[in-house]
């Protein structure tokens, strides 16, 4: 998915019409997907879209019904093991074991891996993670963040080729999200292919090279994110103080943005979509104010999930 | 396993098979690691079976008379068999445990055997099975239960409830893996409790209505019963009833091999395959 090196790219993950259904939902309905090795690339997309059904796909957990794929070099169907050997993966359904403490857990990995010296990996891993003070502990008693930085270096155990992270700071506070981008960052700097999938735009643009937007079991859309943010732009927003001021800030705003406004008489705001990179935040109190608009609150922010899905939906009927 | 499927050559075998061993010994000694962990749990396990021998002991033992014998040696073979029946239970409650937190799914993305992680849950149930044996045998001298065969006939005892045992665990292995949620293999488990009260463990068949009687004797926990009874040389074998009760210890020995041939492979497969 690197565009201008296509002659020599090689792909870490290259999946070709995968389809997975349970019973008669179609969780995954023709999944091509090319993750270049040593890129991050995001699966984003909402509860439902299949996402977590291609990561078990992909990590040999679900044997697929149709199509075919290559994980690290190797077929998922026919080469399982050799699969299994250059992986890692961090899911809310591939955890560690609750009853072990987290010294435990990571040396029997080590072990399991034929790693020769668990123990010193395993300490290893524990002070990367910030883990040490709570290396004996059971890891039941872990904080949500700490459990997830557990998970992450159980699948770090043996350094994998590729790391599936599914939904990595899905109900994780702000601090320990952080941790967990930053461990994924020097991943990234280590050379590792990272494939995470999201629910948050926000995390995809931060982490991600490539993001690869899943809707009903389908690659909907892929591009950086840069390339998806200017596609779908940004949303900027106006309150005023009364509804007199409403039309005057709409009709204002209609002309920077270059769309239609929304108007929104209760709240009193007026927003409007916009992928005219000019547009920015100053420029926009500027022209509100010359205006004589008496502004009361403005905005420029990037467009949330849905507004992707509502713009890319919106998209195809017009191109229909 | 997959190396076994797909080049069934003399080497790879010995490579699956040393892989089994080594990732069997490591899932073993995690299980181990566990129970230290949570003593109390083990205590209560182990503290059950010598609850009811001296509940079914005293209490039952006041109103039942079986000619020529005494309850209460009667009972501790039966309880001995009863005990390891659970395994049904316990394993089938660890192995849900297991697949719905998410550590099996960790350990099948792990380059490691398949046959390895039951195998490692089944061997170190054995482990703390043949330790709690110890207790309940101690109790059950203390309230006038002896050894009245030859030593070595004792050790054979002893060997087949272990068989038993790894048999009845591997059905709750099987079951675990299938299980939908940890609530409801707990339900499921805690309605096996109801199994030896069809059997011969806790009284004698010979006063059930004809097709109750047929069936408890059929029960496997009827021929291993009647085994241990036989060779601890508590009792001797019934002259009529069932082929297994009639004869326990072949009995015993075909229904072991019988559920170990059925169960081992579901369940290695369903844990090799997860959800397909």
């Amino acid at each position: 998915m690197r565009y201008g090196r296509r002659m020599t790219t090689t792909y870490a993950v290259l999946s070709d019409g995968l389809e997975k259904s349970f019973g008669e939902v179609h969780a995954v309905r023709g999944l091509d997907l090319a993750v270049a090795e040593g890129s991050v690339c995001g699966l984003l997309g909402p509860n439902g879209a299949g996402k977590t059904t291609a990561v078990r796909l992909l990590t040999t957990l679900l044997r697929s019904d149709a199509g075919s794929a290559r994980v690290a070099g190797h077929d998922l169907v026919r080469e399982p093991a050799a699969v299994r050997r250059r992986i890692g993966v961090t899911g809310q359904y591939a955890s560690v074991d609750g009853d072990l403490t987290g010294r435990e857990n990571l040396r029997l990995f080590a072990r399991l891996h034929r790693l020769k010296g668990p123990a010193v990996r395993a300490d290893d891993l524990l002070d990367r993670f910030g883990l040490t003070e709570a290396a004996d502990r059971p890891a039941s008693t872990y904080s949500g963040g700490m459990r997830r930085r557990l998970d992450l270096a159980a699948s770090l155990v043996k350094r994998p080729e590729v790391l599936f992270l599914d939904e990595p700071t899905t109900g994780l506070d702000p601090a320990a999200r952080n941790q967990i981008w930053a461990a994924v960052r020097g991943l990234k700097d280590e050379g590792t292919t990272v494939l995470l999938t999201t629910q948050y735009l926000e995390e995809a643009d931060q982490l991600a090279d490539d993001i690869a937007l899943v809707e009903h079991g389908r690659v909907a859309h892929t591009g950086s994110p840069a390339q998806l943010k200017a596609l779908i732009g940004s949303y900027a927003e106006v309150m005023v103080a009364d509804t007199g001021a409403l039309l005057g800030a709409a009709g204002i705003l209609a002309q920077v943005a270059g769309s239609t406004p929304v108007l929104d008489r209760h709240r009193l705001t007026v927003g409007a979509v916009t992928t005219d990179p000019t547009v920015t935040l100053p420029r926009l109190v500027r022209e509100l104010d010359a205006a004589g608009v008496a502004l009361l609150d403005v905005s420029l922010r990037p467009p949330t999930l849905d507004d992707v899905f509502l713009r890319l939906t919106e998209r195809k009927e017009l191109a229909a | 396993m997959s190396t076994l499927a797909s080049r069934p050559s003399k080497a790879s075998a010995t490579t699956a098979i040393s892989a089994l061993a080594y990732d069997g010994t490591a899932m073993l000694s995690r299980h181990l690691r566990r129970l230290r962990h949570n003593p109390g749990l083990l205590i209560l396990t182990q503290s059950m079976p010598i609850t009811m021998l001296l509940f079914f002991g005293y209490v039952f033992g006041s109103a039942l008379a079986i000619p020529g014998e005494d309850y209460r040696a009667f009972l501790v073979p039966g309880l001995l068999v009863a005990t390891a029946a659970n395994g049904i239970m316990t394993g089938m409650f660890q192995a849900a445990q297991d697949t719905h937190r998410g550590v099996m799914d960790r350990l099948r993305t792990l380059p490691i055997s398949r046959a390895a992680v039951p195998l490692g849950q089944a061997l170190a149930d054995l482990v703390v099975t043949a330790a709690g044996t110890v207790p309940l045998l101690l109790v059950g001298l203390a309230v006038g239960w002896r050894i009245e065969g030859s030593a070595l006939r004792a050790l054979g005892a002893v060997g087949l409830l272990l068989l038993f045992r790894f048999a009845t665990t591997w059905i709750g292995i099987y079951l675990g893996l299938l299980s939908r949620s940890e609530e409801a293999a707990g339900q499921l488990g805690g309605a096996t409790f109801l199994l030896p009260l069809l059997s011969n463990a806790y009284i004698p068949t010979d006063g059930l209505p004809g097709w109750l009687r047929i069936l408890a004797e059929w029960n496997p926990i009827s021929a291993v019963a009647t085994a241990m009874r036989s060779l601890f040389g508590n009792a001797p074998v019934p002259g009529d009833g069932a082929w297994p009760v009639v004869h326990p210890v072949a009995g015993s020995l075909a229904w072991c091999v019988v559920l170990i041939v059925v169960f081992l492979p579901l369940a290695v497969r369903r844990y090799a395959e997860g959800e397909g």
